[in-house]
C-alpha cells in the first residue's frame, strides 16, 4: 500500500518537473501575479486615497461631479478589462495544459 | 450611524408603518406567482436529477452564462439591492463604495479561486484544504467555519425578509414573514437540491436585473435623459436642513483605518463564502468555472453600476429626508416613479432576491453537513448505506431551515449589519487565507490549517464583538470591520502552526495538486445526460 503511494507520488512529481509543466506555470505566474498586485493597489488607491487626499478627491471636473466618483466608476471598467484580458491570457494557458495532458496520455 | 459593519441592510429597522406605503393585492400576486414559478422549477428539478452528483452539484453540467447569472442570483443579496440604494440616498458617494468592492471582489475569485477549486474539489470548500492534509481535523473545521458564515448570513436575510414586510404591510407579519421564507428554501433544496436552487438564482436574476434596469431608466426619463441634470441634482441634495453635494466622501465613513478595513473584508471575503464557491462545482470543468465568473463580473458589474441611478435617484427625487426607512428607499423610488404596480413589481423582486440567496445558504450548509463531517469525518470517507450522503443533507436542510427560522423570530431585534460583517469577516480571516496557502505554499499542512481557521473564526469574532457594532460607545476594537487585523492574525498563526509540526506526506501531496489544479487531470467530470 505505501509502496503503490509512493510510487503515485513519484508519478505525480515526474508530471511537475517537466519542462512544459514548469513553463506552462511560470508564464501564468508572470501573468497572473502582476495583474493582482495592479488590480489590488487600484482598488486600495480608491479608500486610501478618499481617506488621506480628501481635497484631491473632492476636485470637481465637471459640474458636481468630482474625481472620487470618476475614480470609483473607473473600478467597473478595470474590472471588466482585467476580466476580460485574463480570460485571452487563459486560452493561451489552457492550450498549453491540454498539450500536456495529451502528451501524458499518448 | 457611525458604525463601519459590511452590510448597510436595515441597521436602523423602522418603526413599522410610520408613513410607510402598503403592499397592494398586485405585489402579493407578483410574489405569489414568483413562488409559484420556483416550485414548478423545484418540482421539475427533482423529476430530472437523481444521485449524489445531481444533487449537490446539478450533475456538474450547468453552462458558464447560466453559472454567471447564479453566481450573481446567489450573490447579490437584500442587502445589495435594498441596502445599497439606501446607503447612496443617505450617505451618497460613501454608499457607492459598497458597490465598487462588492464587484472588484470576483477578480480575486476569478484570478487566484475559481479554477483550482474546481479542479481539485468534489461538493465544498474543505475538499480543497483536506486535498493534501489529514481530513478529519481540517474537514471538521471548515465545515464550522463554513456553518457559521452561512447562518450569520443567513439570519441577516431573514431578518431582513422579516422587517422588509413589516415596512410594507401594516400589522405584525414578522413570523409569518420569516417562516414563508425558511419553508420556501426548504423545498427548494431539500427536493430539487443544486439544480433548483441553481435556476431559482438565475430567475431572480433576471428579475433583479430587468427591475433595477427599469427603474433606473424611469430615473433617467424624470431628468430628461439628460446626465448632466442628473448629477447636478445630486449635487444638491437638501438633507437635514442643508444642501449637500452627495458625490463628496466622508458622509459615512471618518476614517481611512477603517475604510481600508471595510475594502479588505470585501475583496477577501467573497473569495471565501462557501455558498458562491461551490457554485462552481455545478459547471463541467475549470475553463467553463472561469467563464461563468467572466458573465458574473458582468452582470453584477451592471447592476452595482445602476446602483448609480436608483441611489442617486432616491436622494434626488425623493429625498433622504422623506425616506422613513433607508431600506425602502428603491421600493419608495420606484412608487414615485411607475406607479402602485411597478412598486409591486419592485417588492416581489426584494423578496424573490432574498429567497434565492437564502436557498444558496442552506444548500451551501447541508451540503458541507453532509459531505464533510458525516461522510469524510465521522464515516471516514464513506457512506454505509448508499444514498445516505443525500438523505443526510436532506435532513440537514430541514434542520438548517426550522433552526434558521427560530434564529430570525428569537434574533428580531439583532444588528442585521453586524450580522453580515461577521459573516465576510469569517470568510476573509478564516477561509481564504487556508485556501491560499493550501494552493501556494508547499510546507503548509493540517496543523496550519487547522490554525488558520481557529485563529481566523476566533478573532474576527471576538474583534467584531469587541467593536463599534456591538459595543457603540467606547468599543475596546475601534474598527468596525476586524479584516485589517485578523486576515494578518489568521496567516500568521497558519504559518506557526505549519512551522510547528512539519508533515512529510501533506508536502509529499503538493506535486499532486498543483499539476490537477493546473491541468484538470482526475478532476470531476460531468455526468452524462
Amino acid at each position: 500500500m505505501s509502496d503503490k503511494k509512493s510510487t503515485n507520488e513519484e508519478a505525480w512529481r515526474a508530471i511537475e518537473d517537466r519542462p512544459e509543466f514548469r513553463e506552462l506555470l511560470a508564464a501564468k505566474r508572470r501573468f497572473i501575479l502582476p495583474m493582482c498586485l495592479f488590480f489590488l493597489a487600484y482598488y486600495f488607491a480608491l479608500p486610501l486615497l478618499v481617506g488621506l487626499a480628501p481635497d484631491l478627491m473632492g476636485k470637481k471636473v465637471r459640474g458636481p461631479v468630482n474625481v472620487a466618483y470618476l475614480f470609483a466608476l473607473s473600478q467597473f471598467f478595470m474590472t471588466w478589462i482585467v476580466a476580460i484580458v485574463y480570460s485571452r491570457a487563459a486560452a493561451k494557458f489552457d492550450r498549453r495544459a491540454h498539450e500536456i495532458v495529451h502528451d501524458l496520455e499518448s | 450611524m457611525n458604525s463601519f459593519s459590511l452590510s448597510p441592510f436595515l441597521a436602523q429597522a423602522a418603526p413599522a408603518a410610520d408613513a410607510a406605503p402598503t403592499v397592494s393585492g398586485v405585489a402579493v400576486f407578483m410574489f405569489a406567482a414568483f413562488v409559484a414559478m420556483t416550485l414548478a422549477i423545484t418540482w421539475w428539478a427533482a423529476r430530472k436529477s437523481s444521485g449524489a452528483g445531481a444533487f449537490f452539484a446539478a450533475g456538474r453540467r450547468i453552462t458558464g452564462w447560466q453559472n454567471g447569472l447564479a453566481v450573481a442570483g446567489d450573490y447579490m443579496s437584500a442587502a445589495s439591492f435594498l441596502g445599497i440604494a439606501g446607503m447612496i440616498a443617505f450617505f451618497g458617494f460613501d454608499g457607492f463604495l459598497y458597490s465598487v468592492g462588492f464587484l472588484v471582489a470576483y477578480l480575486t475569485v476569478l484570478l487566484i479561486v475559481a479554477e483550482p477549486l474546481r479542479n481539485l474539489g468534489k461538493y465544498t470548500m474543505a475538499d480543497v484544504l483536506a486535498f493534501r492534509n489529514r481530513e478529519v481535523p481540517v474537514r471538521a473545521l471548515a465545515s464550522l467555519s463554513t456553518l457559521c458564515v452561512t447562518i450569520f448570513y443567513m439570519i441577516a436575510q431573514m431578518v431582513g425578509a422579516g422587517l422588509l414586510v413589516n415596512a410594507l404591510i401594516p400589522g405584525d407579519h414578522y413570523n409569518a414573514a420569516v417562516t414563508v421564507v425558511g419553508l420556501l428554501m426548504i423545498v427548494y433544496v431539500v427536493f430539487g437540491g443544486m439544480l433548483a436552487t441553481t435556476w431559482v438564482q438565475i430567475v431572480k436574476a433576471v428579475l433583479l436585473m430587468l427591475g433595477s434596469f427599469a427603474l433606473s431608466l424611469m430615473v433617467m426619463n424624470h431628468f430628461g435623459f439628460s446626465i448632466g441634470n442628473f448629477f447636478d441634482a445630486v449635487g444638491a441634495v437638501s438633507q437635514g436642513g442643508e444642501t449637500r453635494d452627495f458625490m463628496t466622501p466622508g458622509f459615512k465613513f471618518k476614517g481611512t483605518l477603517d475604510l481600508v478595513s471595510l475594502c479588505l473584508a470585501l475583496v477577501m471575503g467573497t473569495a471565501g463564502l462557501p455558498h458562491i464557491l461551490i457554485r462552481f462545482y455545478t459547471v463541467p470543468d475549470a475553463k467553463t468555472a472561469r467563464s461563468s465568473v467572466i458573465w458574473a463580473t458582468i452582470v453584477i458589474g451592471l447592476f452595482y453600476l445602476m446602483t448609480t441611478f436608483f441611489g442617486f435617484g432616491a436622494a434626488t427625487i425623493i429625498g433622504p429626508d422623506n425616506i422613513a426607512n433607508s431600506n425602502l428607499s428603491a421600493p419608495l423610488l420606484a412608487q414615485k416613479l411607475g406607479g402602485e404596480i411597478f412598486f409591486a413589481f419592485i417588492c416581489a423582486v426584494a423578496f424573490a432576491t432574498i429567497l434565492a440567496v437564502v436557498a444558496g445558504l442552506t444548500i451551501s450548509a447541508s451540503t458541507s453537513f453532509a459531505h464533510d463531517i458525516f461522510v469524510n469525518v465521522i464515516h471516514h470517507g464513506r457512506e454505509h448505506n448508499p444514498g445516505e450522503e443525500i438523505r443526510v443533507a436532506r435532513v440537514t436542510a430541514f434542520a438548517v431551515g426550522i433552526v434558521s427560522i427560530l434564529l430570525a423570530i428569537v434574533l428580531r431585534k439583532a444588528n442585521v449589519a453586524f450580522l453580515v460583517g461577521l459573516a465576510f469577516a469569517v470568510a476573509a480571516s478564516a477561509n481564504l487565507p487556508a485556501i491560499l496557502l493550501t494552493l501556494f505554499w508547499k510546507r503548509f499542512n493540517t496543523n496550519g490549517a487547522v490554525w488558520a481557521l481557529a485563529v481566523g473564526l476566533v478573532s474576527s469574532i471576538v474583534l467584531i464583538v469587541l467593536g463599534p457594532s456591538v459595543m457603540k460607545e467606547n468599543p475596546v476594537f475601534p474598527l468596525g470591520n476586524p479584516a485589517l487585523v485578523s486576515i494578518p492574525l489568521g496567516l500568521v498563526a497558519a504559518v506557526i502552526g505549519t512551522l510547528l509540526k512539519p508533515e512529510p506526506s501533506s508536502e509529499a501531496k503538493y506535486a499532486e495538486m498543483h499539476v490537477r489544479a493546473h491541468t484538470g487531470l482526475g478532476a470531476e467530470q460531468a455526468e452524462p445526460h
